[in-house]
Order: structure tokens, then C-alpha cells, then sequence
């Protein structure tokens, strides 16, 4: 039962306005190829996609710098107060690091320790749970398309669905507190916990994400020779072993994307977790995004300065951790 | 690329702890219970909290506050009783001697109900209320749907929503792709500088920068313009990031005998390398029909005209000051997962299959 | 701050989007609405009345949800890419984009002696003649009571005069009596804390009208506020489950019968009238006392004209009708808000309701006006004075879970005023 057959004509029908999409651009493109030359051509290539980002990303980017070293409400960068660092003065003024009360911005470092505890966690427990399913579903079982369809089907879904989805649930008068009263326990509040919540909070993202992870991670299985199996049942060797020596590291390259791409969101978390718990309770879940997003834009005085200081020192934060990242996937590589 | 369903064969010899059965046919070890435990709570914990949302949606506002919430929508059955205009919500009630009937109510007053037996309207019979408990049936709160759709221009919104969806991922797949084409064929300088520009931008997330891109698209002109929804999303990384890879591993050979049959390098990309990467750009284009779809803090601040909303910023629009009018929310949640789960339904092969055979490496 | 080129270029995309739509109107005015309730819809009959009486303008309402309208807005208006009209409730935060619009209207007189308490809400400080609009709404924070949880109990309500502790005895004793599991809840609002703490003497600004938040009665009402949440008077959930100073209503809970008293404010009318009908007696109190005033917080929201319109003719002329004694009846009246208008507040609007319960309501809260203490009016007029709520729920909740000390808290609101007004006055 290939679908083949139907996926063709589908393809047939989309395939008239794209073709014709590719004959147009055609021309111009290759009148240029006659000028710039071969040599000439990936920077032609590349032009369309640089000039978006370069609006859109490095100009703002260039901007939020600049309105760091800036104070006061006004919009317009012509309009602000230049104030220096006294921006990063602020953000940095600690008596002890490791003391989030003594410092300025309380809410600032809190927000860093939180985001911490979080990614830890978060990630661990995501690479965890994705290798064991994608472990799992690459057994011969029944009706595997189907399960794994039924990981996936979250990563569809937007964050903020996602977290009125599980909000919906877990509050007070919820269905798992039915659930638990049912069974003969008492009701729990899950937002008043600190725990609880964070508990939740690396739940819901774990629920959402898993099914992207999990699929990178059977393409790794599915892609490790069968013969290296036989060989090593052939020899005896223990199933445990064969996981240690043959399974795992031959899926180190794709466990390393999830790592990396796994800690970049995490980092990132915000909008799941800002609808879930509202950062609360206190500042148990007020994430270093929702800091910067709260001083920037939902305080009475909107602060740009002070937010896009705040961004600053995570972009050189993220930017280190990725290129640890880079340097350990390079010597693994030579390795 | 390996393929779930190559071979019988290669099924069978993908063998080892926890990829295969063991002993076929025979019994099952305590592995294959695990998996299967494990794949059935999977299940519930993944469509399940869906499923309760769909259920949830169809209750009334009222029927939303009860605990414990019942499983299927309810609503209280109203009876027509003679000598009252309006319908009396029916209730039954257990009298003093442990008898049970059913009156409707008329009204109530503190902690006495006055009510009414239906088939006897003529005298009024008091109850305390804690004697008495709603008497319902199976009815679905079309209303919530209903109500939120006629007072919003939802065809407008969803017509919106196409077009910055489809749009924004034509372009996107447009120039991410020649961006990939250019990183992954062509040996030049600056490459190395570009991707790793590419992989730096990956990191930042748009909510830090929403006000200077804000900036950017006024000076531009586009507030309250779909090309201000869709153009500055468009040159992802994650796109030229995952494209690029894949189309490192199409073979460097059939690019030069295209060359050597003079085809020109847009050829080459265009009739050469995209249909050899047709499964990471089916990738790329789902995760970008989602991402569109399903974006709601920037379009809300660049469009604040009603005639330009989207779907996300326009089913929201209900969402108060004081009062979050739940059944509202959770059926207008539903409206916007109706298209992701048909996509879902009718294209999780192609995604799942599509994103594994991506590789990743 | 926006170059010719742009301005050149919005015009031809103005240009471009009349040419290709068949509206016959010759104005088109925007009107940027949020929705607690069914005032949209009144409020779109009425623009479709205005509409026919004036056909060469026409009026688009673009409801956005409320948090559109405190953070993008400001955005959007700072940009210079607002809409002609709005209903905000940041009244005095986003003076400096109103429209003065009395060469505008008809009869300033008619706005001065019906709005006139409200409009200097609106006013830049020094600013004493500049009419921007008129509140769609006025309210009053207050309590309900679930009256039926006192019958049930065998307990008479706590009469005039009551204080904040004797309401919190009594409802202590009702929820014991009767198993109830929250005895007392308040919205998670700075704003609805500041009536209490200013009955209990608060006096929020110094003698130079600097804000000056923490003394002796703001801490008595944080005090107490504290130790209810430790003795279990009130539940930990509702201030303790989110964080910043994200509101959170009880509504929900005081709906499905699981508080006693429920401090909020006038605008539940409508939805309580709905979801709880004759369920219970949900009934509005007179604001309790504490040792200065029995005073509660006044509030609400304005509809404003914006003065970066290009219709200010317009604009004035859709204000005359929208402001007019009738029209604002029907308003007021269809969606069960208190009116803003001076005039209509003496008994003359007709609420469409039939329920005991919110009429009583209703009339609480309207009768609730003349004990509002005066400071609790300059603290509602005090363009900044989200920051001062903001500080203090935000810390006062983190007080309440246990990740600061009161002590603690009260600094840390002293210095996010501070650091707050100091940004902005660095303009």
C-alpha cells in the first residue's frame, strides 16, 4: 500500500507554478553567471537570504546594542540619554555572585540561576527520554508509524497551546487533581511549589520537544550497519556492551546535535513557561528571557536600555557555550 | 538513507539489546513488555491532555468551574411547566423519607429553593438547597464556538493567516535554500565565516530583539503590512543550518557532469541538487508552515489593524483585563490546532520519514 | 523622527489600500478596543448609529486582547503608528500621546461639569484644561461576600463599619463551619491592595507629591495581608502562582462556591451575573475599614483620542456622539458598568438586568464613590502609578512564597520605584 502513486499527483499539480517560478528566475540569474562567473556565483547565491538577515537580524542586533549603552523611555535611538555602561553596571552590581539578594537586579541573577537549574535538568532529562524512545520504536514492534506519530505530534503544536493545554490540567480544580482525589489523595496546588512548578515547567518542555529529538536520534540508529550487530551476536558479546560499544558511540554525532540544539532552546525557554506558571511562584520560574521581556516591554516604564543589556550578556553567554560546543564536536571528529 | 520498512531482513538483523525482539514468535522477554508499557503510556500522556482540551471545549462556562470536571460536556435540562413563561431548570430532589423526584425550580431564595413538580404546577413545594442536584444530559456548548466566530471576522483572519503562512514559507524556502546551495557546493572565501555567522545567529531568540526589529520594520514602512509579518522571519538559520547538511551528502560528481553538459549554475540548483534535497526541504517547509502558523507575539505587535490580524492575534482578541473568559479560550485553541492536526493527519509519514532520513549528522 | 521618505511611502500604501477597497467612506477612523465582556459589542452598535447619521465617516473597531493594549500599544504609539482612537487603562502613563480635543467638540462645558473628576486623570502633570475622552467605564474596588455561605453557617454579615479584621474573623468562622476552602481571596493587583492600605493610612505620596510607598499603614495592610496567607485565610495559590506583577483574578474560585469573600471590584457584575446567576447570593459589601478611611480604589477606562490622528474633526465629532448623554446610557447600561459620567452616575441609567443581586451590586459600588478617600484619587490620577502597584505586588507576592523577607520586600519596592523613575526621567 505505497502512497507512492497518490503522493505523485499531488507533486504533478504543485510541480506547474514552481517550475515556472525556477524558468522565470532563470534568466536573470544566468545573464549574471556570464558576468561574475562561476567563481562569482555562491556570493549570488547567498545574497537574497544575507540581505533578510541583515535587516532583520544584524541591523536590530546592532541596534539593541547601541540602545544598551542608553537610557531613559524614549523609542527612538536619536532620542536617548547615552549613559555608557552604566547599564551593565547595574545588571553586574553584586556583592556576591552567588547571592542573588544582595545584589542591584536581584531579579536579573535570579532569573540566570533559575535558567540554570533548568537547562540542567531540562536537557538531561530530554536526552534521556529521547534515546530511550527512539530506542524503543527502533524495535520491531507493531504499529510503529503510529507511535511514532504520537511523539511527534506535540512539536506541532504552539507554545502557548502547549502551555494552556497542560495549565488546563494542573490547576487546582483541574483533572489530575480529580484524578488524585479519586484515588484517595489529597489535592495539590502545583503552581504554589517552587518545586512542583519547575517540576512542571521541565515537564511541559520536555512533553513538547521530545518527538523532534527522538526522530534525530532514530535516524541515527537506523543509519548504524546491521552486520556490525551480527557480527557482535555472532562473537557472544553481552546485549549490554553492545549497546555501550557499538549502539552509543556510533550515535555520538547525532547525540551531539541534540545536546547542542537541546541547550540552545533551553536557554531560549520562554513563552511555554510565561503562560504555564506566570514565572511564579515568587520568581521560582522567571526565566532569563522573561526578565529581559519584562523589563523591556511590560513594566509601565518600558526599559529598553536595561533589556538589551540584559540580552547582550546572554548573546556572549550563548555564543561562548556554543563555541565550547563547536571545539568538543571538532575534537571528537580528529579523535 | 535507511528506511524503517527497507527489508524483512534488515528488520530482523537490526538485532541487539533493546532494538529487536528477542526469540521470535516465542515468548516475550521482559524488554518487549517494557516497550509496549512504555509506548501505551506514551500514548496517554501525549494525546491525552489533547483530547481533554477538544472535551473540555465543548462545556459551558459554568460547566467548566464544577469539581470534579466531568468527563463529557453536561448542561441542565429545563423543563416547560405550565404558568411560567421562560423554561424552569429541573432538578432532583430527595425529600425528608429518603424519596426522590424530580421538580423544576422557580426560584431560590438564600438556602431555600422554591420549586414546582411539572406535572403538578399549581403548588410550590420548598426545598433546601442542599436536598437538591442538578439534573442533566449529554449537551454539547456549540456557543463557545459559535459566539466568538460571528463576532470576529474569522474569514478574513484565517484568509491572513494563508498568506503570511504560505508566503513566508515560499520565501523562506527560497533563499534559505540558495543560501545552502552556495555554503554546501562551493568552496570560498569567507565560507567558514558565514556559517559560522549562521550557527551564531541560531542562539538569538526574537523576543530580545523585538523592539529594534520593530524599529527596522517601521522605518521600512510595514506596520500593519503582512510583509511585515512574514519578511523578517524569513532567512532562518535552523533552514540554511539543516539544508546546508543535507545537501553536503549529494554526491560532487553529478554537479560536475552538469557542468560539463554547460548547464548554468542556477540550472544546477534548481533542476540538479533541489530534487535530490526534496526531503529536507519537505522538513524545512512543514517546521515553517508550524512556526507561521503558530506565531502570536510578533504579529500582535506589528498589526493592530483588524483587516490584517491573523488567526492567533484575532482568536485572542478575547483575552481581557480582568476576566479570562476560559471557554472561549480553550474552543478557540481547538479552531487554531484544526489545521496543524489535519496537517498532521495527512502528511506525520512524510514528516516523520522526512526528518529521520535528513540525517542530521 | 520618521523621514519624509517613510511618511512619502505610508501615504502611497494608504493611497493604494483606499484605491482597491470599494469602502464609499471618505474617513476611516480606527478605534483600538479590548474586551472584558459584551462592551464591544454596545459599542459597535453604537459606531454603526454614528455611522448612519454620518456617512462620510466610518469607524473600525480592532479588538486586540488587553495585553495588546499595555504593552504593544505604547510601542506602537511611541512609533508614531497608533490608531486614532483607544480604550486604555494606563490613563496617566500614556498622557503625552492624547489628543486635546476640546477645539474639537461641541460643548467643552458639557465634558468639564460631567467628566471633570476623571479628565485630570488623563492630564500630563500641570496640565489642568486638555480633554482627551471620557472612561468607558468607572469601577470600584470592593468585596463580595458569598451570602449564602453566611446563611448556611448561621452567621449574620459583619454590618457597617466593620473592619478588616472583623470581616476576616468572620469569614474564618464560616469557612470552618462549613468546610470552605479558601475563607478570604483578593485579585493579585497592586491597585486592589492600595484602597485597604490606604484605609489603614497609608499616604502613598510624601508632602512634595513624591511618590512615597512604604510607611506605617501600607505595612499594616502587608502585614496583614502576610499573615493571612501564613494562617491560611487566604490561599497561597492565587498571589503565590505566578510571578512579577502578573494579575490573577479569584473569580473562578469565588464562582464555584470555594471562597467566602472575594476583594475585587464592580467590573465582576456582568460575568457574575452569568456564570453564578441565582447559584448563590453573591453579594457586594461596603468597603471595610481599617484606622483611617473604609475606602476602596477607584479606576477603570477611558476612551481616548490619540494626537497623532490625521481626523481630528472627526474624531471630535464621533467624541460628541459617543460622550452624549444617551449614547452613554445605553452603554452603561447594556454592559452593567458604573458610569463615568457625573451626570448619568444620579440614578440615570437603566441597567439591563433583572437579577436582585447585580443591581445591588451595582448600587454598592456606585454608592461606594463618596467614601473613596481623596488620596486614593491622586493616586489613581498619578501618571506613573503602575510602578508603584507593580512594586508592590510583585514583591509583596515574593514576600508571601518566602524568597524575601517583608522587611526585604518593603527595600526592594522602595528601590524599583526609584530605579524606575529615575530611567524615566532621564528623557
Amino acid at each position: 500500500m505505497r502512497p507512492d502513486t497518490h503522493r505523485l499527483n499531488v507533486g504533478a499539480v504543485a510541480a506547474a507554478p514552481i517550475n515556472l517560478l525556477g524558468s522565470l528566475i532563470e534568466v536573470p540569474l544566468k545573464a549574471i553567471q556570464r558576468v561574475v562567473g562561476i567563481r562569482g556565483m555562491p556570493y549570488v547565491f547567498l545574497v537574497p537570504n544575507l540581505g533578510f538577515f541583515g535587516i532583520f537580524v544584524v541591523v536590530p542586533l546592532f541596534i539593541n546594542f547601541a540602545f544598551s549603552l542608553t537610557g531613559g523611555t524614549n523609542l527612538f535611538l536619536s532620542d536617548r540619554v547615552y549613559t555608557g555602561a552604566e547599564q551593565y553596571e547595574f545588571l553586574l552590581d553584586c556583592e556576591n555572585f552567588t547571592d542573588s539578594g544582595s545584589c542591584r537586579e536581584d531579579r536579573f541573577w535570579r532569573g540566570i540561576f533559575n535558567t540554570t537549574v533548568f537547562v540542567f535538568f531540562q536537557v538531561g532529562f530530554l536526552v534521556l527520554f529521547s534515546l530511550v524512545t527512539a530506542l524503543i520504536l527502533n524495535r520491531e514492534i507493531r504499529g510503529r508509524g503510529f507511535f511514532r506519530a504520537v511523539y511527534f505530534f506535540p512539536v506541532l503544536l504552539s507554545p502557548v497551546v502547549v502551555a494552556l493545554i497542560w495549565k488546563w490540567i494542573l490547576l487546582r480544580d483541574g483533572i489530575l487533581n480529580a484524578f488524585l482525589v479519586t484515588i484517595g489523595l489529597e489535592k495539590i496546588l502545583f503552581f504554589v511549589s517552587p518545586q512542583w512548578a519547575m517540576f512542571w515547567a521541565i515537564f511541559v518542555s520536555i512533553w513538547a520537544h521530545m518527538g523532534f529529538y527522538t526522530l534525530i536520534l532514530l535516524a541515527g540508529l537506523q543509519a548504524i550497519p546491521p552486520d556490525l550487530y551480527e557480527a557482535a551476536e555472532m562473537d557472544g558479546t553481552s546485549k549490554e556492551r553492545i549497546f555501550w560499544r557499538i549502539t552509543l558511540p556510533l550515535l555520538w554525532p547525532n547525540m551531539l546535535v541534540v545536546i547542542v540544539l537541546a541547550l540552545i532552546k533551553g536557554v531560549q525557554i520562554f513563552d511555554e513557561v510565561y503562560v504555564l506558571t506566570g514565572g511564579g511562584p515568587g520568581t521560582a520560574t522567571q526565566f532569563i528571557v522573561q526578565y529581559i521581556y519584562n523589563t523591556g516591554f511590560t513594566n509601565q516604564v518600558q526599559n529598553f536600555g536595561l533589556a538589551s543589556a540584559a540580552s547582550v550578556i546572554l548573546g556572549v553567554v550563548l555564543f561562548a557555550l556554543t563555541l565550547m560546543q563547536l571545539a568538543a564536536v571538532r575534537r571528537k571528529d580528529s579523535a | 538513507m535507511p528506511d524503517a520498512y527497507a527489508s524483512s531482513s534488515s528488520r530482523r538483523t537490526v538485532a541487539g539489546l533493546l532494538t529487536a525482539r528477542r526469540g521470535r514468535g516465542g515468548r516475550l522477554h521482559w524488554t518487549d513488555i517494557f516497550s509496549y508499557a512504555y509506548l501505551g503510556l506514551g500514548v496517554v500522556l501525549m494525546f491525552g491532555p489533547a483530547v481533554w482540551l477538544i472535551l473540555s471545549s465543548f462545556k459551558t462556562a459554568s460547566g467548566l468551574l464544577e469539581f470534579p470536571p466531568t468527563l463529557l460536556p453536561l448542561g441542565q435540562i429545563e423543563v416547560n411547566v405550565e404558568g411560567y413563561e421562560k423554561p424552569l431548570p429541573l432538578y432532583s430532589v430527595t425529600e425528608e423519607d429518603g424519596t426522590v423526584r424530580e421538580l423544576a425550580q422557580v426560584r431560590r431564595i438564600g438556602i431555600i429553593a422554591q420549586m414546582v413538580d411539572p406535572s403538578d404546577p399549581g403548588v410550590t413545594i420548598k426545598v433546601p438547597i442542599g436536598q437538591r442536584e442538578a439534573v442533566r444530559e449529554f449537551r454539547v456548548a456549540w456557543e463557545n464556538y459559535t459566539a466568538p466566530l460571528q463576532r470576529f471576522n474569522f474569514l478574513t483572519y484565517l484568509k491572513n493567516s494563508v498568506v503570511v503562512t504560505l508566503a513566508a514559507t515560499i520565501v523562506t524556502l527560497l533563499i534559505n535554500s540558495m543560501a545552502a546551495y552556495g555554503l554546501a557546493i562551493y568552496e570560498f572565501k569567507g565560507r567558514n565565516a558565514v556559517m559560522l555567522f549562521v550557527i551564531g545567529t541560531l542562539m538569538i531568540p526574537i523576543t530580545v530583539i523585538l523592539v529594534p526589529v520593530y524599529l527596522v520594520v517601521t522605518e521600512l514602512g510595514m506596520i500593519n503590512s503582512l510583509w511585515g509579518v512574514i519578511l523578517p522571519g524569513a532567512a532562518t538559520p535552523t533552514g540554511v543550518f539543516l539544508l546546508r547538511q543535507y545537501m553536503l551528502t549529494i554526491p560532487k560528481d553529478l554537479i560536475e557532469a552538469a557542468r560539463m553538459d554547460k548547464a548554468s549554475e542556477w540550472v544546477i540548483y534548481w533542476r540538479v541538487v533541489m530534487p535530490l534535497a526534496t526531503p529536507a526541504i519537505a522538513v524545512l517547509a512543514i517546521f515553517s508552515i508550524m512556526w507561521r502558523w503558530n506565531d502570536f507575539l510578533w504579529p500582535l505587535i506589528v498589526l493592530n489593524r483588524s483587516e490584517v490580524y491573523t488567526l492567533q492575534v484575532g482568536l485572542n482578541a478575547f483575552q481581557g483585563e480582568l476576566d479570562v473568559q476560559w471557554h472561549f479560550v480553550l474552543a478557540m485553541t481547538v479552531v487554531t490546532l484544526i489545521p496543524v492536526v489535519l496537517v498532521f493527519a495527512f502528511l506525520q509519514r512524510f514528516i516523520t520519514t522526512g526528518i529521520a532520513s535528513t540525517g542530521m549528522k | 523622527m520618521r523621514t519624509r521618505k517613510t511618511k512619502a511611502l505610508s501615504a502611497v500604501a494608504v493611497a493604494f489600500a483606499m484605491a482597491t477597497t470599494s469602502v464609499a467612506a471618505e474617513t476611516n477612523l480606527r478605534m483600538t478596543w479590548y474586551n472584558d465582556g459584551i462592551e464591544g459589542e454596545v459599542m459597535r452598535d453604537l459606531l454603526d448609529r454614528f455611522e448612519a447619521a454620518n456617512p462620510e465617516i466610518s469607524v473600525t473597531l480592532d479588538v486586540v486582547p488587553y495585553k495588546a493594549i499595555l504593552e504593544s500599544l505604547p510601542v506602537q504609539l511611541a512609533a508614531g503608528e497608533g490608531p486614532d482612537l483607544a480604550r486604555v487603562t494606563d490613563l496617566g502613563g500614556l498622557s503625552e500621546h492624547y489628543l486635546d480635543l476640546a477645539p474639537y467638540i461641541s460643548d467643552p462645558a458639557y465634558w468639564e461639569s460631567n467628566f471633570g473628576p476623571f479628565l485630570k486623570w488623563l492630564r500630563l502633570p500641570g496640565d489642568n484644561s486638555s480633554i482627551s475622552g471620557f472612561m468607558t467605564q468607572l469601577t470600584v474596588t470592593g468585596p463580595y461576600v458569598n451570602r449564602t455561605l453566611f446563611e448556611q453557617a448561621g452567621l449574620d454579615l459583619p454590618g457597617e463599619g466593620a473592619t478588616w479584621d472583623d470581616w476576616a474573623a468572620a469569614v474564618n468562622e464560616v469557612a470552618d463551619a462549613l468546610e470552605i476552602p479558601i475563607p478570604m481571596a483578593w485579585d493579585r493587583s497592586g491597585h486592589r491592595v492600595s484602597g485597604p492600605a490606604i484605609s489603614m493610612g497609608a499616604m502613598m505620596f510624601d508632602a512634595d507629591g513624591n511618590p512615597a510607598l512604604v510607611d506605617d499603614g501600607l505595612k499594616a495592610m502587608t502585614q496583614r495581608l502576610y499573615d493571612w496567607h501564613q494562617d491560611g485565610t487566604m490561599a497561597k495559590e492565587l498571589w503565590g502562582s505566578v510571578s512579577g506583577s502578573s494579575y490573577l483574578g479569584a473569580n473562578e474560585d469565588f464562582a464555584n462556591a470555594q471562597v467566602v469573600m472575594y476583594m475585587s471590584g464592580s467590573w465582576q457584575i456582568p460575568q457574575f451575573a452569568g456564570t453564578i446567576g441565582d447559584a448563590f447570593d453573591w453579594w457586594a459589601v461596603p468597603a471595610p475599614c481599617g484606622a483611617a478611611a473604609c475606602s476602596g480604589m477607584p479606576g477603570g477606562a477611558a476612551l481616548v483620542a490619540m494626537k497623532d490622528t490625521e481626523h481630528p474633526e472627526q474624531v471630535g465629532m464621533l467624541m460628541d456622539y459617543l460622550s452624549s448623554e444617551e449614547a452613554l446610557a445605553e452603554f452603561y447600561g447594556r454592559t452593567l458598568f458604573i458610569p463615568g459620567h457625573l451626570g448619568l452616575a444620579s440614578g440615570g441609567v437603566d441597567f439591563d438586568t433583572e437579577d436582585p443581586r447585580a443591581r445591588h451590586a451595582l448600587e454598592t459600588f456606585a454608592g461606594a464613590v463618596p467614601t473613596i478617600s481623596p488620596i486614593a484619587f491622586d493616586l489613581q490620577g498619578y501618571p506613573s502609578n503602575r510602578v508603584m502597584f507593580n512594586a508592590l505586588i510583585s514583591r509583596l507576592g515574593e514576600a508571601i512564597v518566602g524568597e524575601i523577607s517583608l522587611d526585604e520586600a518593603y527595600d526592594r519596592m522602595e528601590q524599583d520605584i526609584e530605579q524606575q523613575l529615575a530611567e524615566k526621567a532621564r528623557n
